[in-house]
Protein backbone atom coordinates (compact mmCIF):
# COMPACT_ATOMS: atom_id res chain seq x y z
CA UNK A 1 0.00 0.00 0.00
CA UNK A 2 2.49 2.12 0.73
CA UNK A 3 4.56 1.74 -1.84
CA UNK A 4 1.34 2.60 -4.51
CA UNK A 5 1.24 6.42 -2.47
CA UNK A 6 4.90 6.58 -2.99
CA UNK A 7 4.86 6.00 -6.90
CA UNK A 8 1.51 8.33 -7.08
CA UNK A 9 3.55 11.09 -5.07
CA UNK A 10 6.34 10.90 -7.53
CA UNK A 11 4.29 11.08 -10.44
CA UNK A 12 2.44 14.24 -9.45
CA UNK A 13 5.77 15.47 -8.30
CA UNK A 14 6.99 14.95 -11.80
CA UNK A 15 4.19 16.50 -13.67
CA UNK A 16 4.24 19.62 -11.56
CA UNK A 17 7.46 19.88 -12.17
CA UNK A 18 7.44 19.90 -15.76
CA UNK A 19 4.75 21.94 -15.35
CA UNK A 20 5.82 25.40 -13.89
CA UNK A 21 7.52 27.07 -16.45
CA UNK A 22 4.58 27.15 -18.82
CA UNK A 23 2.55 28.06 -16.04
CA UNK A 24 4.50 30.45 -14.65
CA UNK A 25 4.66 32.41 -18.28
CA UNK A 26 0.94 31.62 -18.60
CA UNK A 27 0.51 33.00 -15.30
CA UNK A 28 2.74 36.58 -15.74
CA UNK A 29 2.16 37.51 -19.32
CA UNK A 30 -1.43 35.85 -20.04
CA UNK A 31 -3.55 35.73 -16.93
CA UNK A 32 -2.29 39.06 -15.14
CA UNK A 33 -1.81 40.40 -18.61
CA UNK A 34 1.94 41.85 -17.67
CA UNK A 35 3.57 43.44 -20.69
CA UNK A 36 6.70 41.06 -22.17
CA UNK A 37 10.20 42.62 -21.00
CA UNK A 38 8.93 44.72 -18.18
CA UNK A 39 10.39 44.59 -14.99
CA UNK A 40 7.48 43.36 -12.47
CA UNK A 41 6.58 40.57 -15.21
CA UNK A 42 9.89 39.48 -15.41
CA UNK A 43 10.55 39.38 -11.66
CA UNK A 44 6.84 37.93 -10.91
CA UNK A 45 7.48 34.87 -13.79
CA UNK A 46 10.95 34.12 -12.00
CA UNK A 47 9.27 33.99 -8.57
CA UNK A 48 5.80 31.74 -10.05
CA UNK A 49 8.64 29.39 -11.79
CA UNK A 50 11.16 29.21 -9.14
CA UNK A 51 9.49 28.88 -5.69
CA UNK A 52 7.28 26.07 -6.27
CA UNK A 53 10.35 24.81 -8.43
CA UNK A 54 12.75 24.88 -5.73
CA UNK A 55 9.97 23.66 -3.25
CA UNK A 56 9.52 20.53 -4.95
CA UNK A 57 13.15 20.01 -5.42
CA UNK A 58 13.76 20.62 -1.44
CA UNK A 59 10.68 17.79 -0.47
CA UNK A 60 12.46 15.08 -2.75
CA UNK A 61 15.74 16.30 -1.74
CA UNK A 62 15.29 16.21 1.73
CA UNK A 63 12.91 12.85 1.86
CA UNK A 64 15.86 11.00 0.37
CA UNK A 65 18.34 11.78 2.23
CA UNK A 66 16.25 11.57 5.22
CA UNK A 67 16.61 7.77 4.59
CA UNK A 68 20.10 7.81 3.72
CA UNK A 69 20.96 9.50 7.15
CA UNK A 70 19.15 6.38 8.42
CA UNK A 71 22.18 4.55 7.64
CA UNK A 72 24.64 6.86 9.01
CA UNK A 73 24.56 7.60 12.45
CA UNK A 74 26.99 9.76 14.33
CA UNK A 75 27.75 6.03 16.27
CA UNK A 76 28.46 4.51 12.77
CA UNK A 77 30.74 7.48 11.59
CA UNK A 78 33.27 8.22 14.57
CA UNK A 79 33.76 4.23 14.66
CA UNK A 80 34.59 4.60 10.93
CA UNK A 81 37.15 7.48 11.88
CA UNK A 82 38.43 6.16 14.99
CA UNK A 83 41.76 5.04 14.88
CA UNK A 84 42.72 6.28 11.25
CA UNK A 85 45.72 8.01 10.27
CA UNK A 86 45.39 11.38 8.73
CA UNK A 87 45.32 12.02 5.20
CA UNK A 88 43.04 8.80 5.00
CA UNK A 89 41.09 9.74 7.71
CA UNK A 90 40.49 13.10 6.45
CA UNK A 91 39.20 11.85 3.30
CA UNK A 92 36.62 9.48 4.68
CA UNK A 93 35.83 12.16 6.93
CA UNK A 94 35.39 14.97 4.45
CA UNK A 95 32.58 12.04 2.82
CA UNK A 96 31.45 10.76 5.66
CA UNK A 97 30.57 15.05 6.71
CA UNK A 98 27.91 14.99 3.50
CA UNK A 99 25.98 11.77 4.70
CA UNK A 100 25.91 12.09 8.37
CA UNK A 101 23.37 14.02 9.95
CA UNK A 102 24.54 17.67 11.56
CA UNK A 103 22.82 20.33 13.33
CA UNK A 104 25.06 23.33 14.42
CA UNK A 105 24.28 22.97 18.06
CA UNK A 106 25.27 19.46 17.63
CA UNK A 107 28.80 20.44 16.84
CA UNK A 108 30.07 19.97 19.99
CA UNK A 109 29.09 16.88 21.35
CA UNK A 110 30.09 15.36 17.98
CA UNK A 111 33.41 17.25 18.84
CA UNK A 112 34.03 15.63 21.69
CA UNK A 113 32.62 11.96 21.18
CA UNK A 114 35.26 12.07 18.02
CA UNK A 115 38.37 13.60 19.99
CA UNK A 116 37.90 11.55 23.02
CA UNK A 117 37.76 8.08 21.09
CA UNK A 118 40.99 8.68 18.35
CA UNK A 119 39.54 10.68 16.19
CA UNK A 120 42.62 12.93 15.58
CA UNK A 121 41.80 16.66 15.47
CA UNK A 122 42.38 17.66 11.69
CA UNK A 123 40.46 14.39 10.83
CA UNK A 124 37.34 15.64 12.91
CA UNK A 125 37.62 19.34 11.25
CA UNK A 126 37.42 17.81 8.46
CA UNK A 127 34.35 16.51 9.12
CA UNK A 128 33.47 19.75 11.02
CA UNK A 129 33.77 21.88 7.54
CA UNK A 130 32.37 19.39 5.17
CA UNK A 131 29.21 18.73 7.37
CA UNK A 132 27.62 22.25 7.47
CA UNK A 133 29.25 23.18 3.93
CA UNK A 134 28.58 19.98 1.71
CA UNK A 135 24.91 20.10 1.91
CA UNK A 136 22.63 18.09 0.04
CA UNK A 137 20.42 20.56 -0.03
CA UNK A 138 23.03 22.83 -1.35
CA UNK A 139 23.72 20.03 -4.06
CA UNK A 140 20.63 19.37 -5.20
CA UNK A 141 19.20 22.59 -5.26
CA UNK A 142 22.52 23.54 -7.62
CA UNK A 143 21.53 20.36 -10.01
CA UNK A 144 18.05 21.53 -10.24
CA UNK A 145 19.04 24.91 -11.18
CA UNK A 146 22.50 25.04 -12.74
CA UNK A 147 23.17 21.65 -14.16
CA UNK A 148 25.00 18.53 -13.19
CA UNK A 149 28.34 20.39 -13.87
CA UNK A 150 28.03 22.85 -11.36
CA UNK A 151 26.50 20.40 -8.71
CA UNK A 152 29.60 18.45 -9.07
CA UNK A 153 31.86 21.07 -8.87
CA UNK A 154 30.64 22.39 -5.45
CA UNK A 155 30.72 19.15 -4.06
CA UNK A 156 34.62 18.60 -5.45
CA UNK A 157 35.75 21.10 -4.14
CA UNK A 158 33.62 21.10 -0.80
CA UNK A 159 34.87 17.97 -0.31
CA UNK A 160 38.73 19.36 -1.42
CA UNK A 161 38.43 22.18 1.25
CA UNK A 162 36.78 20.05 3.77
CA UNK A 163 39.63 17.16 3.58
CA UNK A 164 43.03 19.73 3.14
CA UNK A 165 41.92 21.76 5.50
CA UNK A 166 41.58 19.47 8.25
CA UNK A 167 44.79 17.72 7.25
CA UNK A 168 47.07 21.32 7.53
CA UNK A 169 45.13 22.20 10.96
CA UNK A 170 46.25 18.27 12.09
CA UNK A 171 49.93 18.97 10.75
CA UNK A 172 49.76 22.47 13.11
CA UNK A 173 49.55 20.49 16.44
CA UNK A 174 46.77 22.75 17.92
CA UNK A 175 46.11 20.35 20.26
CA UNK A 176 46.36 22.78 22.70
CA UNK A 177 43.98 25.13 21.68
CA UNK A 178 41.50 22.68 22.45
CA UNK A 179 39.81 23.70 25.83
CA UNK A 180 41.77 20.81 28.19
CA UNK A 181 38.26 19.53 30.22
CA UNK A 182 37.34 18.27 26.42
CA UNK A 183 40.03 15.69 26.72
CA UNK A 184 39.74 15.16 30.26
CA UNK A 185 35.84 13.80 29.44
CA UNK A 186 35.69 10.37 29.53
CA UNK A 187 34.27 8.46 26.46
CA UNK A 188 30.68 7.92 27.37
CA UNK A 189 28.86 4.91 27.25
CA UNK A 190 28.46 4.67 23.70
CA UNK A 191 25.19 3.09 21.48
CA UNK A 192 22.76 5.29 23.52
CA UNK A 193 20.53 6.11 20.98
CA UNK A 194 18.57 2.45 20.50
CA UNK A 195 17.73 3.76 16.74
CA UNK A 196 20.62 1.41 15.50
CA UNK A 197 18.49 -1.11 13.21
CA UNK A 198 15.11 0.00 10.90
CA UNK A 199 12.74 -1.69 9.05
CA UNK A 200 12.03 0.16 5.74
CA UNK A 201 8.67 1.53 6.47
CA UNK A 202 10.37 2.95 9.79
CA UNK A 203 12.94 4.47 7.63
CA UNK A 204 10.63 6.37 5.01
CA UNK A 205 9.06 7.19 8.26
CA UNK A 206 11.98 8.46 9.19
CA UNK A 207 12.35 10.75 5.56
CA UNK A 208 8.63 12.07 6.10
CA UNK A 209 9.28 13.26 9.12
CA UNK A 210 12.21 15.29 7.66
CA UNK A 211 10.28 16.58 4.71
CA UNK A 212 7.81 17.78 7.71
CA UNK A 213 10.57 19.12 9.76
CA UNK A 214 13.27 20.18 7.72
CA UNK A 215 10.95 21.93 4.75
CA UNK A 216 8.26 22.62 7.45
CA UNK A 217 10.77 25.06 8.66
CA UNK A 218 12.88 26.45 6.01
CA UNK A 219 10.21 27.18 3.57
CA UNK A 220 9.61 31.41 4.79
CA UNK A 221 13.31 31.16 3.75
CA UNK A 222 13.26 30.15 0.58
CA UNK A 223 10.28 32.20 -0.05
CA UNK A 224 11.83 34.91 1.05
CA UNK A 225 15.52 33.97 -0.69
CA UNK A 226 13.64 33.69 -3.85
CA UNK A 227 11.73 36.79 -3.91
CA UNK A 228 15.12 38.56 -3.29
CA UNK A 229 16.12 36.63 -6.48
CA UNK A 230 13.43 37.67 -8.26
CA UNK A 231 13.68 41.55 -7.71
CA UNK A 232 17.33 41.08 -8.73
CA UNK A 233 16.10 39.30 -11.40
CA UNK A 234 13.68 41.99 -12.81
CA UNK A 235 15.14 44.95 -11.94
CA UNK A 236 18.87 44.74 -11.25
CA UNK A 237 20.40 45.46 -14.71
CA UNK A 238 22.03 42.82 -16.85
CA UNK A 239 25.84 43.18 -16.20
CA UNK A 240 25.46 45.12 -13.00
CA UNK A 241 26.78 42.14 -11.32
CA UNK A 242 29.50 41.86 -13.86
CA UNK A 243 31.25 45.36 -12.47
CA UNK A 244 31.55 43.89 -8.64
CA UNK A 245 31.30 40.80 -8.90
CA UNK A 246 32.64 39.68 -12.43
CA UNK A 247 35.91 37.86 -13.62
CA UNK A 248 37.67 41.69 -13.57
CA UNK A 249 37.84 42.71 -10.86
CA UNK A 250 40.66 41.03 -8.73
CA UNK A 251 39.20 42.02 -5.01
CA UNK A 252 35.74 40.42 -5.97
CA UNK A 253 36.52 36.70 -4.92
CA UNK A 254 38.46 37.88 -1.39
CA UNK A 255 35.24 40.43 -0.65
CA UNK A 256 32.72 37.66 -1.06
CA UNK A 257 34.42 35.35 1.28
CA UNK A 258 35.09 37.83 3.93
CA UNK A 259 31.00 39.14 3.03
CA UNK A 260 30.25 35.63 3.11
CA UNK A 261 32.20 34.48 6.81
CA UNK A 262 29.71 36.10 9.18
CA UNK A 263 26.71 35.78 7.11
CA UNK A 264 24.36 32.81 8.20
CA UNK A 265 21.87 31.51 5.62
CA UNK A 266 20.58 28.28 5.19
CA UNK A 267 21.27 26.30 1.87
CA UNK A 268 18.17 26.77 0.35
CA UNK A 269 17.64 30.29 0.85
CA UNK A 270 20.39 31.75 -0.35
CA UNK A 271 20.26 29.42 -3.69
CA UNK A 272 17.77 31.86 -5.29
CA UNK A 273 20.57 34.59 -5.03
CA UNK A 274 22.97 32.50 -5.87
CA UNK A 275 20.88 32.15 -9.54
CA UNK A 276 20.30 35.88 -9.80
CA UNK A 277 24.06 36.60 -9.03
CA UNK A 278 25.12 34.59 -11.75
CA UNK A 279 22.28 35.47 -14.00
CA UNK A 280 23.81 39.20 -13.99
CA UNK A 281 27.10 38.12 -14.58
CA UNK A 282 28.94 37.77 -11.41
CA UNK A 283 31.67 35.05 -12.21
CA UNK A 284 30.80 31.54 -11.03
CA UNK A 285 33.95 31.88 -8.66
CA UNK A 286 33.01 34.36 -7.00
CA UNK A 287 29.59 33.22 -6.23
CA UNK A 288 30.47 29.61 -5.61
CA UNK A 289 33.26 31.26 -2.79
CA UNK A 290 30.67 33.36 -1.47
CA UNK A 291 27.88 30.73 -0.76
CA UNK A 292 30.50 28.80 0.84
CA UNK A 293 31.45 31.22 2.72
CA UNK A 294 28.00 31.73 4.08
CA UNK A 295 26.96 28.40 4.81
CA UNK A 296 30.51 26.60 5.43
CA UNK A 297 31.61 29.34 8.17
CA UNK A 298 28.98 30.74 10.38
CA UNK A 299 29.17 33.08 13.69
CA UNK A 300 26.74 31.07 15.10
CA UNK A 301 28.50 28.15 14.66
CA UNK A 302 31.83 29.54 16.08
CA UNK A 303 29.76 30.95 18.67
CA UNK A 304 29.14 27.95 20.00
CA UNK A 305 32.54 26.25 18.82
CA UNK A 306 34.08 28.24 21.21
CA UNK A 307 32.81 26.26 24.06
CA UNK A 308 35.10 23.34 23.54
CA UNK A 309 37.91 25.48 21.11
CA UNK A 310 40.24 28.18 22.22
CA UNK A 311 39.82 31.91 20.27
CA UNK A 312 43.24 30.83 18.60
CA UNK A 313 42.45 27.62 17.42
CA UNK A 314 38.73 29.48 16.01
CA UNK A 315 40.80 31.83 14.19
CA UNK A 316 42.84 29.45 12.43
CA UNK A 317 40.19 27.29 11.56
CA UNK A 318 38.11 30.17 9.93
CA UNK A 319 41.14 31.53 8.02
CA UNK A 320 42.20 28.28 6.58
CA UNK A 321 38.82 26.97 5.78
CA UNK A 322 38.31 31.17 4.57
CA UNK A 323 41.74 30.65 2.52
CA UNK A 324 40.51 27.45 0.89
CA UNK A 325 37.22 28.89 -0.15
CA UNK A 326 39.52 31.50 -1.62
CA UNK A 327 41.45 29.71 -3.37
CA UNK A 328 38.72 27.60 -4.72
CA UNK A 329 37.25 30.67 -6.01
CA UNK A 330 40.19 32.48 -7.95
CA UNK A 331 40.40 28.91 -9.63
CA UNK A 332 37.23 29.00 -10.97
CA UNK A 333 37.65 32.54 -12.12
CA UNK A 334 40.70 31.56 -14.01
CA UNK A 335 39.23 27.79 -15.80
CA UNK A 336 35.92 28.34 -16.42
CA UNK B 1 11.22 9.55 37.88
CA UNK B 2 14.13 11.80 37.08
CA UNK B 3 13.50 13.80 33.47
CA UNK B 4 16.42 15.83 32.00
CA UNK B 5 16.03 17.69 28.30
CA UNK B 6 20.10 17.60 27.27
CA UNK B 7 20.77 20.76 24.64
CA UNK B 8 22.92 23.84 24.64
CA UNK B 9 19.59 25.85 24.35
CA UNK B 10 19.45 26.25 20.74
CA UNK B 11 15.61 25.93 19.21
CA UNK B 12 15.68 22.82 18.51
CA UNK B 13 16.23 21.76 22.41
CA UNK B 14 13.78 24.50 23.07
CA UNK B 15 11.13 22.90 21.46
CA UNK B 16 11.97 19.48 22.96
CA UNK B 17 11.37 20.72 26.52
CA UNK B 18 8.49 22.47 25.18
CA UNK B 19 7.02 19.05 23.91
CA UNK B 20 8.03 17.57 27.24
CA UNK B 21 6.50 19.83 29.36
CA UNK B 22 3.36 19.31 27.90
CA UNK B 23 3.05 15.47 28.01
CA UNK B 24 4.33 15.35 31.82
CA UNK B 25 1.17 18.05 32.15
CA UNK B 26 -1.13 16.08 30.01
CA UNK B 27 -0.53 13.13 32.11
CA UNK B 28 -1.07 14.75 35.13
CA UNK B 29 2.62 14.39 36.27
CA UNK B 30 3.75 16.46 39.12
CA UNK B 31 7.61 16.64 38.09
CA UNK B 32 9.94 18.83 36.49
CA UNK B 33 11.77 19.18 33.39
CA UNK B 34 15.43 19.41 33.75
CA UNK B 35 17.64 21.40 31.36
CA UNK B 36 20.87 19.91 31.15
CA UNK B 37 23.26 22.76 28.66
CA UNK B 38 26.51 22.46 30.18
CA UNK B 39 28.14 20.28 27.61
CA UNK B 40 30.26 18.77 30.50
CA UNK B 41 27.51 17.39 31.99
CA UNK B 42 25.63 16.66 28.53
CA UNK B 43 28.61 14.05 27.81
CA UNK B 44 28.57 12.49 30.51
CA UNK B 45 25.15 10.58 29.39
CA UNK B 46 27.64 9.60 25.99
CA UNK B 47 25.86 11.08 23.30
CA UNK B 48 26.79 12.50 20.55
CA UNK B 49 23.83 14.67 19.14
CA UNK B 50 21.59 17.65 20.82
CA UNK B 51 18.94 17.40 21.89
CA UNK B 52 18.35 14.55 23.80
CA UNK B 53 15.62 13.09 26.59
CA UNK B 54 17.05 11.28 29.57
CA UNK B 55 14.81 9.39 32.20
CA UNK B 56 16.19 8.46 35.23
CA UNK B 57 19.60 8.98 33.79
CA UNK B 58 19.29 6.80 30.13
CA UNK B 59 18.52 8.66 27.18
CA UNK B 60 15.61 7.55 25.48
CA UNK B 61 15.70 9.82 22.41
CA UNK B 62 18.72 11.43 20.61
CA UNK B 63 19.12 14.03 18.38
CA UNK B 64 15.61 14.80 17.22
CA UNK B 65 12.75 16.21 17.90
CA UNK B 66 10.34 13.56 18.76
CA UNK B 67 6.28 13.93 18.39
CA UNK B 68 4.17 14.77 22.17
CA UNK B 69 2.77 11.56 21.67
CA UNK B 70 5.80 9.88 21.48
CA UNK B 71 7.47 11.40 24.22
CA UNK B 72 4.48 10.27 26.17
CA UNK B 73 5.02 7.00 25.52
CA UNK B 74 8.29 6.97 26.76
CA UNK B 75 7.08 8.32 29.88
CA UNK B 76 4.15 5.89 30.60
CA UNK B 77 6.55 3.24 29.80
CA UNK B 78 8.98 4.41 31.84
CA UNK B 79 6.44 4.76 35.00
CA UNK B 80 5.15 1.05 34.47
Amino acid sequence: MQWIAVALAVAVWIFVYRSLEPFSNWFAFDLLRMRAGSHLASSVQFFIFEAPKVVLLLTVVVFGVGIVRTFFTPERTRRILAGKREAAGNVFAGLLGVVTPFCSCSAVPLFIGFVTTGVPLGVTLSFLVSAPMVNEIALVLLFGLFGWKVALLYLGTGLLIAIVSGWVLGRLRLERWVESWVYQTTPGAGEASGESSLNWSERVGQGRAAVKDIVGKVWPYVLAGIAVGAAIHGYVPENFMASIMGKGTWWSVPLAVLLGIPMYSNAAGIIPIVQALLGKGAALGTVLAFMMAVIGLSLPEMIILRRVLKVPLILTFAGVVGFGILVVGYLFNILI
Amino acid sequence: MRIQVLGPGCTKCKELTKRTENAVRLLGLELTVEKVTDFREIMKFGIMMTPALAIDGTVKIVGRVPTEAEIQTVLTTALS
